[in-house]
């Protein structure tokens, strides 16, 4: 495969059989996102903010881009930022881990911090007071924004799509809602009897109470339409599946893949003998190390442990 | 009996409680015994006799919305909880 800059080698990622962890009477499927040039899935979605703002004339050379994130997809901003030549700032909370701000750092993203009280909803409003106040800034926003969820629609899918025809269910983890809409949607319009099951990661109470029930957000790309099911996964049992992916099938992945995985693990016995099921898997696990998420040991302290930051 | 998870931002209005032991065979039975108990979470969880739309209830896991909604039915095993949207950012 040969491609004429990184932004052009994403997508196309292998969706791999899990011969060991499928039930009897169902076929798993991985779709391994962390195959892409930054290691996750927000490539696809970072790539369509970008081209989507660039066609409706929202940016132009050195037209500086800021968003509210401390993950995967600043990472992703990050690279193709610096390919297209656009100034990115990355607005996140105080108490994001050295290696994000590091990493974000080197692909030459700007950091700015925003109170860790306020978790992730204070970034976002740090960000949306920064572009409000600097009309030269574009902010794509991930969770508003239709570029989201038509990457997975127009590239996610329909490899899907080509590599397994037959696909019975799909199971995406629910963040921005882009995965699980995009990919979703288009699966129903190849085959309206395809199943789309979401796994909703379940915050430890310290993010809980960082956030207010009066002003729940549900993000506009989500279409909670488009499911079937809506299943939360504790970081107990998204851990757990995650280590028996390394252990059984060879394959590390990041907390998200666990979640995802149990989710059609639990479904499997609702569908019709033999269906296929692709779970997706949004990153590997190598970014996560530093979380002690991976570390030997007792996995329920672990979760415990961790339950507040493993899903940041 | 039913036992409901209240989240944090709500415990206030249940006496500090993080789980409510509730009767009822329904989730919608389940919810009104539990705001008939604790009156200052009905209009945090409930506009006229349903579940507000940015309010998620679980039983064991599942989001109700693609069970049976709130004829969704509750065994007395059951474990119900009370998720506000969460999407790692907000407006």
């Amino acid at each position: 495969m040969r491609f004429g800059d990184i932004t052009q080698a994403i997508g196309r990622t292998p969706l791999v059989r899990l011969p060991n962890l499928s039930p009897p009477g169902a076929e798993l499927y991985l779709k391994l996102e962390g195959h892409n040039p930054t290691g996750s899935v927000k490539d696809r979605v970072a790539a369509s903010l970008i081209r989507e703002a660039e066609r409706a004339g929202h940016l132009r050379p050195g037209r500086r881009v800021l968003e509210p994130t401390s993950g995967n997809t600043g990472i992703a901003l990050a690279a193709i930022c610096r390919v297209r030549g656009y100034p990115l700032t990355c607005v996140m909370p105080e108490n994001t881990s050295d290696e994000r701000k590091q990493t974000l750092t080197m692909f030459g993203a700007e950091i700015v911090l925003s109170p860790a009280t306020e978790g992730s909803n204070g970034s976002v409003r740090v960000a949306r007071e920064m572009a409000a106040a600097d009309p030269e800034v574009f902010m794509p926003f991930q969770y508003g924004n239709t570029a989201n969820a038509l990457a997975h629609h127009e590239t996610t899918a329909p490899e899907i799509i080509a590599d397994l025809p037959d696909v019975a269910a799909f199971v995406g983890g629910l963040g921005t809602g882009g995965t699980v809409t995009g990919v979703g949607k288009r699966l129903k319009r190849w085959n309206p009897d395809v199943k789309v099951y979401a796994a909703e990661p379940e915050y430890g109470d310290l993010v809980y109470g960082l956030r207010n029930l009066d002003e729940g957000y549900v993000p506009e790309v989500l279409d909670l339409d488009v499911l079937d099911g809506r299943i939360k996964v504790d970081s107990l049992r998204a851990l757990e599946a995650t280590r028996r992916l390394v252990a059984e099938e060879g394959i590390f992945a990041g907390v998200s893949t666990g979640a995802s995985l149990a989710v059609a693990l639990r479904v499997a016995d609702r569908l019709p003998e033999g269906a296929r099921i692709v779970a997706m898997s949004p990153d590997g696990g190598w970014k996560y190390l530093s979380t002690g998420a991976y570390a030997p040991g007792d996995v329920k302290e672990i979760a415990t442990a961790i339950s507040g930051t493993l899903w940041a | 009996m039913p036992v409901v998870r209240i989240p944090t931002v709500l415990r206030p209005h249940t006496g500090g409680a993080a789980k409510v032991e509730v009767a009822g065979s329904t989730v919608g039975e389940v919810l009104t015994a539990l705001v008939a108990d604790n009156p200052a979470l009905e209009e945090r969880l409930l506009e006229d006799g349903k579940v507000r739309g940015y309010v998620n209830v679980f039983v064991d896991d599942e989001d109700i919305r693609y069970l049976d909604g709130e004829a969704t039915a509750v065994g007395e095993g059951a474990e119900l909880s009370i998720m506000p949207a969460v999407a790692g950012g907000a407006r």
